[in-house]
């Protein structure tokens, strides 16, 4: 028997519907669980307090400060390298061979899995280069991480940057350098700054890499030679060995707030960045 | 040489940033790990599942049997959940509905991966051990969980290949009298093909190389499952849970199984790639 193709439709789009629907409410589940047991936990003790007997009582104070140092170091190594690659490929070449493999391998690193990239900067930044578990280690191979992020985003802003406001640069006898210092660049940070954003809420959430390469020493890290245990590794050690439900929902819940203003914030700027020049 | 050339010449370096780091992982993870797969051989590194490091038995067809159906089952999760969102906000929902809904589905991948682990032990887990049976530490867990994880990769491909699809296309298919959904399945669908395809390719690598959340929810225990409910331990795991402490050939063995995943995970990409490339 064949169904009227006008059923058909109301029943697949039903179907589509919830489980579109479902989706929403696993994400919501994910909010509403993680703040609801989470968020009372966060008190100014929590957030300036450093842990105290293994993270089972105490705050959190020292895995901010690991958090912070190590990411902000990812961010610097990793923006200049990414920025300029994505300046080389939109304002320096044609599409060849070379904007190919630069692409291929900008790609391809952004699949690498983060227990890969662990691997990795144990063996190079650890081991061969006696770094240690440190700071620089794990900000090192944070930044091989988010490299392909800034990348593609600053691609994208710079490319969404009108044509038409290069060839009045020229045409008043700027040079290339000029113009994409002067006028690009500031044209498309937003967007820039929406990757490296999208850049350090990937690295709050990092947990794979950092256990390999900074360690997980729990006092403060001073200087980039000292191991740091970021708020992901301490969330994941005390989840994991069950030191302390109240302080694994707050340091959760500090973790996926604030990762998820940040990501909303540098969606909010990309559209408005696209919106202006489209 | 000009400050234009020698400006030139900087940028092109910066440039080679990522694809140099791609060959130095490449380089360091082989150098460690090949010797030991040399000794080992090949056949008996990925054919047997006897691995006891410390007594020199690297078998790793378990684990790898392992990764396969946790990611296996990820796809059963997480591509038609993905796909029935890409398609309703690519074609069923108004542009007010979508500029909402789509950021707000883009935040699940912005939850990281320690999360989902931790919400999959104390919700999931149990949940699994009390109605279904086993110890609720599965291969059935860490699907469920993986599934979740990749729908950001699904949906957010998914979506980009359907809106790639020329709306003449559908303006064709409705002007037949066909319904919108009848459009969808005979005319959007088929046209979106390699699109949809590519973002399953990247939602499989995502799962294959997710390590956190799978170490917390599936049991991590050295045997071949014979049901969704028997414990597993993955490529991934096994390098995080064994790193920690693992020194001299246990290490390399540990670099050798990440070989052996970062071969599967470069096969996935380099598919990928070549897919996007043809349409």
């Amino acid at each position: 028997m064949r169904l009227d193709p006008r059923i058909t439709q109301s029943l697949m789009k039903t179907l589509l519907w919830s489980l579109t629907g479902f989706t929403l409410l696993v994400l919501i589940f994910i909010i509403v669980d993680i703040s609801i047991k989470g968020l009372p936990q966060i008190t100014p003790m929590f957030l300036f307090q450093d842990p105290q007997d293994m993270g089972r009582a105490g705050g959190i104070f020292s895995t901010i400060v690991a958090t912070a140092y190590i990411t902000l170091l990812a961010i610097l190594l990793a923006s200049p390298l990414g920025v300029g690659t994505a300046i080389y490929l939109t304002e320096y070449t044609r599409e060849g061979l070379a904007t190919r493999i630069i692409r291929f391998g900008a790609e391809c690193l952004a699949g690498v899995p983060s227990i890969i990239l662990g691997l990795f900067g144990f063996v190079l930044f650890v081991m061969k280069l006696k770094l240690g578990w440190s700071v620089l280690s794990g900000g090192l191979t944070l930044a091989i991480m988010v490299l392909p992020i800034i990348i593609r985003t600053s691609e994208e802003a710079i490319k969404a940057v009108p044509q038409e406001y290069r060839q009045v640069c020229y045409s008043l006898g700027m040079s290339q350098w000029q113009t994409i210092t002067r006028i690009v660049l500031p044209s498309a940070l937003p967007g820039i700054t929406t990757g490296i954003m999208l850049s350090v809420g990937r690295s709050l959430g990092e947990t794979a890499v950092l256990l390999f390469t900074a360690g997980a020493a729990l006092r403060a890290p001073v200087s980039l030679f000292d191991s740091g245990r970021t708020m992901a590794v301490h969330f994941y050690i005390l989840a994991r060995e069950g030191l302390s439900m109240p302080n694994a929902y707050g340091t959760a819940a500090i973790l996926m707030v604030s990762i998820l203003l940040i990501n909303l914030t540098a969606y909010t700027l990309m559209q408005r960045l696209m919106k202006r020049y489209s | 040489m000009g400050q234009g050339k020698f400006i030139e010449r900087v940028l092109f370096l910066l440039a080679l940033s990522a694809i140099s780091s791609l060959v130095l992982i490449t380089v360091f993870i082989f150098m460690e790990g090949l010797p030991l797969i040399l000794q080992t051989g090949l056949k008996d590194f990925i054919l047997s599942s006897h691995w006891a490091p410390t007594k020199g038995h690297f078998g790793i067809a378990a684990m790898i049997v392992s990764s396969l159906l946790v990611t296996l089952g990820a796809l059963v999760i997480g591509v038609p959940l993905g796909l029935a969102c890409a398609i309703v906000l690519a074609e069923f929902s108004h542009e007010r509905v979508k500029t909402i809904l789509k950021p707000t589905l883009e935040l699940l991948a912005g939850i990281p991966s320690v999360v989902y682990g931790f919400l999959g032990v104390i919700w999931l887990v149990p949940l699994i051990r009390n109605y279904l049976g086993g110890p609720g530490l599965s291969l059935l867990a860490a699907s469920l969980i993986l599934g979740i994880m990749i729908l950001p990769t699904v949906i957010s491909i998914s979506i980009d290949a359907l809106t790639a699809v020329p709306a003449l296309y559908r303006e064709g298919s409705i002007a037949l009298g066909a319904t919108q959904w009848q459009t969808v399945r005979r005319v959007v669908l088929p046209a979106a093909s390699s699109g949809i395809i590519t973002a399953i390719i990247l939602g499989m690598g995502r799962a294959v190389g997710e390590t956190m959340a799978v170490i917390m929810v599936a049991g991590n225990a050295l045997q071949l499952p014979t049901s969704i409910l028997d414990p597993v331990r993955t490529l991934t795991s096994n390098i995080a849970l064994e790193l920690g402490y693992a020194s001299g050939r246990h290490r390399e063995a540990l670099f050798a199984t990440g070989i052996v995943l970062f071969v599967i995970i470069m096969i996935l990409n380099f598919s990928a790639t070549v897919l996007t490339r043809r349409r």
